[in-house]
């Protein structure tokens, strides 16, 4: 289980995250929605520990992030894997040896084994026999199935999706939609799916959790959601121009 | 008004510049540390090794070369005037073994393999690269630096050793060929004048340099902020800051050697 408890975190005077609480079951797929700039990836960040909150915690599993020790540190992360906005491929390596980073550096499986569980990892997003490219040679969207390929190679219990379907044709990004789905329901896979796509959203969310402002506004099932009365969420979800969200922006322009 | 800009801004400087004293001091102890942490992986540290070292021949050669022929030249020019050219050949040698040597490979290698090695961790910074490594529980410090450290500060005065043996030839060539100088006295005079304490004091300083270097390419590598801009900023700033350091290690180290190896 996830939990994160009255989470601040500032940049410089820009606050972020402000008093954000939420938490996530074990084994469920919790999809987190809001705005471009609104926290979204800074969020994602502070389950794994690549950055810490000013006040509040962050439990996995009932241990607090910030205070473990290096060693607990990396032991969470062989069960917590992210997969970037961007994809953050290490592009001095090829794409086998990018899947196959934590075995490579952390394991002692053989080489037959280590190719097995690449190209495992690759057929799963589609990406079959791409092992010797380069990622420099690979497309945007594709880029970012290597890293999704990368993030579920070491078998995790917990993932950590970065928008995982922005960039990607519509076919793709359903295969995504259904990998998602089948980790959840086979391999009980706890996931955290940050989106813009509402299609995708509804597709795989146990629960949706709408973040505005640096707070949780919205927390429940995707019926839920679509019966929400709040005037914000109903802004968001249904892509509207004119609303409480924008009405700042144009009270600014006129 | 104008002198409490002037101040402000003297503060800030002060301010970034012990920010940036602490920041290299942790990021060298934190190597330093993880230097002897097993597992140790060598086919890193030779990877860079080549990089840092062996690719670094050619332009050193040149360098060396020249400087030999230059400084040859210049010695000429004032022991021809009080008629002692014999004594170019100590000259030259102990110059470039004490000096010119590790000096001038040290701020080839800042200029060559710095600014590259700042250039590719800025843009994996850029990328999240670094933070895709945290997350897949590996250190960056062990899993960058340590080979990029260990491969400069070890392949730097394996490159100095070789730089003053070409600056040497160099002179020897100018007297030898231009000024009739016979070889074997050159090469006596030559072995004669360097002692070992000369070699001994310009290879370690061309250790501490090698570390230098590597420590302040990869903490600005590391600390790049806002895309491919940073990223040709830090570079920069990764060549400018490496040669000031050079040259007060060098001046520093200097006058210690001078007055505890007397
Ligand atoms: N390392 C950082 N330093 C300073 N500010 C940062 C940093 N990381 C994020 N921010 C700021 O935090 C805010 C939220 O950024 P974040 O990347 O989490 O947005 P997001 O919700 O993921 O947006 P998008 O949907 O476009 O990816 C932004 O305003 C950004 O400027
Ligand atoms: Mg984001």
């Amino acid at each position: 289980m996830i939990e994160i408890k009255d989470v601040r975190k500032k940049f410089n005077d820009h606050l972020v995250l402000d008093s954000l609480s939420l938490n996530i079951q074990t084994g469920s797929t919790c999809v987190i929605i809001g705005r471009s700039g609104c926290g979204k990836s800074v969020l994602l960040k502070h389950i794994v520990g690549l950055l810490n909150p000013d006040s509040g915690r962050v439990l996995v599993d009932g241990k607090q992030v910030s205070a473990l020790s290096e060693r607990e540190l990396n032991f969470l992360r062989s069960k917590v894997s992210m997969v970037f906005q961007a994809g953050a491929l290490f592009d001095s390596m090829t794409v086998a040896e990018n899947v196959g980073f934590s075995l490579i550096e952390h394991t002692h499986i053989g080489q037959k084994e280590l190719l097995e569980r690449v190209e495992e990892s690759l057929c799963l997003v589609g990406l079959c026999g791409v092992g010797n490219l380069m990622p420099s040679e690979l497309s945007g969207g594709m880029k970012k199935r290597v890293a999704l390929a990368r993030a579920i190679c070491i078998k995790p219990e917990v993932i950590l999706y970065d928008e995982p379907t922005t960039g990607v044709d519509p076919i793709t990004a359903d295969s995504i939609n259904n990998l998602i789905l089948s980790l959840h329901d086979k391999l009980k896979v706890t996931s955290v799916v940050v989106t813009h796509d509402m299609k995708s959203a509804y597709q795989v969310a146990d629960r949706i959790a709408m973040m505005y402002n640096g707070k949780i506004i919205f927390e429940g099932t995707a019926s839920e959601i679509q019966e929400s009365k709040d005037a914000v969420v109903h802004q968001f979800i249904n892509g509207l121009s004119k609303g409480p969200i924008t009405e700042t922006i144009d009270n600014f322009r006129y | 008004m104008m002198l409490d800009k002037f101040f402000v801004s003297l503060g800030n400087r002060v301010m970034s510049f012990l920010y940036f004293c602490g920041g290299l001091a942790n990021l060298a102890g934190q190597t330093v540390y993880l230097v002897f942490k097993p597992p140790y992986k060598w086919e890193r540290i030779i990877e860079q090794s080549k990089k840092a070292g062996f690719d670094s021949f050619p332009i050193v050669s040149m360098v060396a070369l020249f400087i030999g022929f230059i400084f040859a030249l210049q010695t000429a020019y004032f022991m021809q005037r009080i008629g002692s050219e014999i004594y170019i050949a100590s000259m030259v040698a102990l110059s470039i073994v004490r000096e010119l040597g590790p000096v001038i490979t040290a701020l080839v290698v800042a200029g060559r393999v710095g600014a590259s090695i700042t250039a590719e961790l800025g843009s994996m910074q850029v990328t999240e690269q670094i933070d895709a490594l945290e997350t897949l529980a590996t250190n960056p410090i062990k899993y960058l630096v340590v080979p990029r450290f260990l491969a400069v500060s070890l392949m730097l005065p394996l490159l100095t050793v070789y730089a003053n043996a070409i600056g040497i030839l160099g002179s020897y060539l100018i007297c030898v060929l231009k000024l009739g100088i016979s070889s074997t006295m050159y090469m006596t005079v030559t072995f004669e004048s360097i002692f070992f304490k000369d070699l001994f004091t310009g290879l370690f300083k061309s250790w501490i340099f090698g570390m230098v270097i590597a420590l302040v390419s990869c903490y600005e590598g590391f600390n790049v902020k806002g895309g491919a801009e940073g990223v040709g900023k830090a570079t920069t700033n990764s060549v400018v800051i490496s040669f000031i350091m050079i040259i007060a290690a060098d001046c520093l180290f200097t006058a210690l050697f001078y007055f505890i190896l007397p």
